[in-house]
């Protein structure tokens, strides 16, 4: 599919989905509750057949989160970028570690790194800080007297 | 041509020529801190983009193995000297720690490029670094670059040979890098 069938045949099938313009590959915003269910019909569906999520991560705002999941099919050879927006006081979005394995790891990432949580993910607990650790160290109100420098 | 003529420059004593062979002699704390100095081995120790400029400095074209770093030693049982390459963060301390305990003595550290020197890039605003290897381990030579040239470590690691020839004592290295005095 071009990039402007996959943004058209998108925003049909889902209501509230917003699409973003003059963007290298065609991207769409969404609510976060309807992530999960578009990811299973971004995976499955024929003529979409998005097999590949490779980068899945984060973005703090200040005023919100931005989830953003970069997704490719080895078979069509197209792109799409979702992003969705998360309050900062309860960031959780549903889990696609079901869909993509490889968003098992990015999610425990996100998820000690960022502070989203991600409902229906099998196992959350931390993957790169030690199991103590407390804070979520790349959100920009992060503090850290001892460790770090502010400038 | 006699022997004496056929020795390096540097070499910390005079050979006696004596029928059937020679006898060599000088200040035997000279002559061993010559023979540490031309046989450092380096342990294979990089933790980020610096080492990719480490292993360069390895390789054919840069060869430091020309000035007696001759191989780089996966163990630290087996190494003299560990170049940090690259960034420190608060996990890896402990373990750059273990690794220069684990080294023989004599052991010496170069700081390889920014971070390594005072963190860097990742002096402010960061949770995770340290901000210099000598908060870890005493460190012999510094580096400046991001990441250094290897030249720049090629200089790094020839000055440390200069100062262990000249007892350890950077006071005892002139402004051109040569031992003085004793």
């Amino acid at each position: 599919m071009t990039n402007e069938e996959i943004i058209s045949a998108l925003t049909e099938a889902v209501p509230g989905i917003e699409a973003e313009a003059s963007t290298e590959w065609p991207t769409v915003t969404l609510p976060s509750d309807q992530w999960p269910s578009l990811a299973r019909t971004l995976r499955e569906r024929e003529d979409m057949w998005f097999d590949y999520l490779f980068c899945l991560t984060c973005v703090d705002w200040k005023t919100h989160l931005t989830m953003v999941y970069h997704l490719t099919s080895t078979r069509h050879r197209h792109h799409l970028v979702v992003k969705s927006k998360l309050d900062r006081d309860a960031a959780a979005i549903g889990t696609v570690s079901d869909i993509w394995r490889t968003a098992e790891f990015h999610e425990r990432e996100v998820a000690e790194l960022f502070g989203v949580d991600f409902p229906g993910h099998p196992d959350l607990r931390k993957l790169i800080l030690p199991d103590d650790w407390v804070g979520y160290p790349l959100r920009k109100d992060y503090e850290d007297p001892v460790n770090m420098i502010k400038l | 041509m006699t022997n004496t003529e056929k020795q390096p420059a540097k070499f910390p004593g005079t050979v006696h020529e004596t029928p059937g062979g020679g006898i060599l002699s000088g200040a035997l704390d000279d002559v061993i801190n010559w023979a540490r100095s031309n046989s450092l081995w380096p342990l294979t120790f990089g933790t980020s983009c610096c080492a990719i400029e480490m292993m360069s400095t390895a390789a054919a074209k840069y060869d430091f193995a020309r000035f007696g770093f001759e191989v780089a030693r996966a163990t630290p049982r087996q190494a003299d000297v560990i170049i940090i390459a690259g960034t420190i963060v608060n996990k890896m301390a402990p373990v750059l720690k273990r690794l220069y305990d684990q080294m023989a003595d004599p052991k010496y550290v170069i700081a390889m490029g920014a971070c390594a020197t005072s963190g860097g890039p990742f002096f402010y605003n960061t949770y995770s670094v340290v901000k210099g290897a000598d908060h870890v381990i005493p460190v012999d030579v510094y580096v400046a670059g991001c990441p250094p040239r290897p030249e720049a470590l090629l200089h790094a690691l020839i000055t440390l040979q200069e100062k262990i020839k000249a007892g350890g004592k950077r006071e005892r290295i002139d402004i051109d890098g040569n031992a003085v005095g004793r």
